[in-house]
């Protein structure tokens, strides 16, 4: 039978200063790990949520972002005539031809200049995302220079509130409305009339960048894409637009990411060395008790357990406390350059259950290890010997 | 029986042969113990005396199988432990021995009742017989009422007790006694050594102690020497009955 775990409990609770510095430095290193991996989990999530899974997105063949992309209108009209893209009540389909630009707008919080996607869209964009709405004032009406601004824009930019007027491309916009994207990238965007923006920026009056199209049924996608890229009339790509957003997010996650790890790698050989500290203090300072516990009978495997037990409930302590530390990063909105637009994108820390698993994990990694090598030296030291000690 | 010139005993319970213990310190080879031999019987009660350094604490810890010897053999209710692996002599310390130290050696941070409880974690008694028994040997030591104390919360004469009850309570073959009156008024002394005794006497328990203490060698039936390595029975030391 193993050592009772309370002789554990309480052990690491006599000696809390030590146990205490282990905790912390584990607390630390969780805490790091899990908001870095929060804040890759927001971005990712802002993107994906900007995709529905019923909605495909249309580029020119081997354009890997709408930046470098273009469909003529002739384009257009024959993606829409496609039996799979849904229509509206008056028998127009669903498509939404968008050009984007990219403008520079005053951060409230810093002053400084970010850049801002505006997107132009079809007067149906709404339509063709449901999951967008205007939550104040109204669309914009095609053929004027009027502006809908995303939620997290309108709270982030300087001067870009309902019923603002704003210069940007040589052109006096006005704010129409504020619309909500359910956190998605939408959110830090502002829409307007693609017809108007390609005017404004002097650009080809009927070549656009991307088209959306909303399906008929999220299941005659790839009847939909067959149909497309089999057209000799056509020269594009079509993706699921929930995949091209994921693939939109992988660059800036992957480095977040990266970095986290960085961080929380560097930070854990700390805390490794914390907790090995403490352990070898803990074996120290307990030889006679291991002594005589090995001389009561217990065998040198129920040692070792019981020391690495101990630097778990440590490591374990340690952990629960950075996962709740980061708690009330959940949903705090920052934001960063998205690399594949050069534009700024709003999105929140998003510290999920299985982020908080993985902190634990992480921590109880960090336990065994410092656990795992104190624990061997209690089991292997000389019971005559220790037992002489005072 | 007691027997120290390798002459057999029959049924005897422990039997050291030709037993010897090396030490090295630096280049120097310390030879502590030197072709010694013992044998004990069943329900003995026998205290070792000798001066510091005479290797009194080894032949113990030797017996008790927690220290290898050089050479030489031990055997205990006819298990040889010095051919038998860290393993197993775990289990065979766990069944076999109870041992009783100078300084207690209870853990701080564990109750008596928790501290005597341990030798019965490595049985296989159920939780509701192992509270019975840990009553039993709490009671038996006189510190029932002392049952949910800390070690700190004692006396040290309560404490050498509730090591005793720790030895005791999983029925072992043989007590081993490393100086347990060393750290004690007279007093309180004199109480262990009455216990160590009932239990020899009364429960046919048999009682290995090391002892500087003559009043403590007293309470033995048999009062062994160590010298030079060897032990030598000098029945002119021991009790008169």
């Amino acid at each position: 039978m193993a050592i009772p775990i309370s002789y554990n409990l309480r052990s690491a609770v006599a000696r809390w200063p030590a146990a205490l510095v282990s905790v912390l430095g584990i607390a630390g290193t969780v805490g790091v790990f899990v908001a870095m991996l929060s804040m890759a989990r927001g971005f990712q999530s802002t993107l994906i949520a900007s995709g529905s899974e019923g909605n495909a997105m249309i580029l020119r063949a081997g354009a890997d972002a709408e930046m470098v992309s273009a469909i003529a209108l002739e384009e257009v009209r024959i993606i829409g005539d496609a039996p799979e893209v849904m229509r509206d009540g008056r028998g127009a389909p669903l498509v939404s031809p968008e050009v984007v630009v990219v403008a520079a707008f005053q951060l409230r919080s810093s002053g400084t200049d970010a850049n801002v996607q505006v997107r132009g869209v079809s007067p149906s964009a709404l339509e063709v995302r449901p999951s967008v709405r205007v939550t104040e004032g109204r669309f914009f009406r095609p053929g004027l220079a009027e502006l809908v601004v995303g939620r997290n824009a309108a709270a982030i930019y300087r001067g870009v509130g309902l019923g603002a007027t704003i210069d940007f491309g040589g052109q006096a916009w006005r704010v129409v409305g504020i619309m909500e994207a359910g956190g998605s990238a939408f959110d830090s965007e502002l829409w307007c009339d693609a017809a108007v923006l390609n005017q404004v920026f002097d650009r080809p009056e009927n070549i656009f960048q991307s088209v959306t199209a909303r399906l008929v049924s999220k299941d005659r996608f790839s009847e939909f894409k067959d149909r497309l890229t089999a057209d000799p009339r056509l020269t594009v790509q079509v993706e699921r637009e929930t995949a091209y957003y994921a693939k939109q997010s992988r660059v800036v996650t992957t480095l977040i990411r990266v970095l986290g790890f960085l961080v929380a790698a560097v930070m854990a050989v700390g805390a490794v060395f914390g907790a090995l500290n403490t352990m070898y203090s803990a074996v120290a300072a307990r030889s006679r008790e291991i002594a005589t516990m090995r001389a009561l009978g217990f065998s040198r495997g129920s040692v070792v357990l019981s020391f690495v037990v101990e630097s778990l409930l440590i490591a374990g302590v340690g952990g629960a406390l950075g996962c709740v530390a980061v708690l009330p990063l959940n949903g705090f909105t920052t934001g960063t350059i998205n690399w594949q637009t050069f534009s700024h994108l709003a999105f929140a820390f998003r510290v999920t259950p299985g982020l908080m698993l993985a902190g634990l994990t992480f921590a109880l990694l960090m336990g065994f290890v410092g656990g795992v090598f104190p624990a061997l030296r209690a089991a292997r030291m000389s019971v005559a010997r220790a037992l002489r000690e005072l | 029986m007691v027997s120290v010139d390798g002459t057999d005993i029959p049924g005897s319970l422990i039997r050291v042969r030709h037993l010897n213990k090396q030490y090295r310190r630096g280049s120097e080879t310390i030879d502590v113990l030197q072709g010694l031999n013992l044998d004990v019987g069943a329900g003995e009660f026998v205290a070792f005396m000798g001066p510091s350094g005479s290797g009194k604490t080894t032949l113990l810890n030797l017996l008790g199988g927690l220290d290898v010897p050089t050479s030489g053999s031990v055997t205990v209710d006819g298990d040889e432990i010095t051919s038998m692996s860290a393993r197993r002599l775990s289990s065979w310390r766990a069944r076999h021995v109870g041992f009783i130290f100078q300084m207690y050696n209870l853990i701080p941070v564990l109750t008596a009742a928790q501290n005597v409880e341990l030798p019965l974690l490595l049985t296989r008694l159920g939780a509701a017989r192992r509270r019975q028994q840990v009553a039993t040997a709490l009671a038996l030591v006189g510190l029932s009422d002392r049952a949910k104390h800390y070690p700190r919360q004692l006396s040290g004469g309560q404490e050498q007790r509730v090591a005793i009850a720790r030895a005791i309570v999983a029925d072992p073959t043989f007590l081993l006694c490393d100086e347990p009156t060393g750290d004690l008024d007279r007093k309180s002394g004199d109480e262990i050594l009455d216990l160590l005794s009932a239990l020899s006497r009364d429960h046919g328990k048999t009682v290995l102690i090391v002892t500087h203490d003559p009043r403590a060698a007293e309470r033995a039936d048999v009062v062994l020497h160590l010298d030079k390595g060897v032990l030598v029975h000098d029945p002119a030391t021991e009790p008169v009955a």
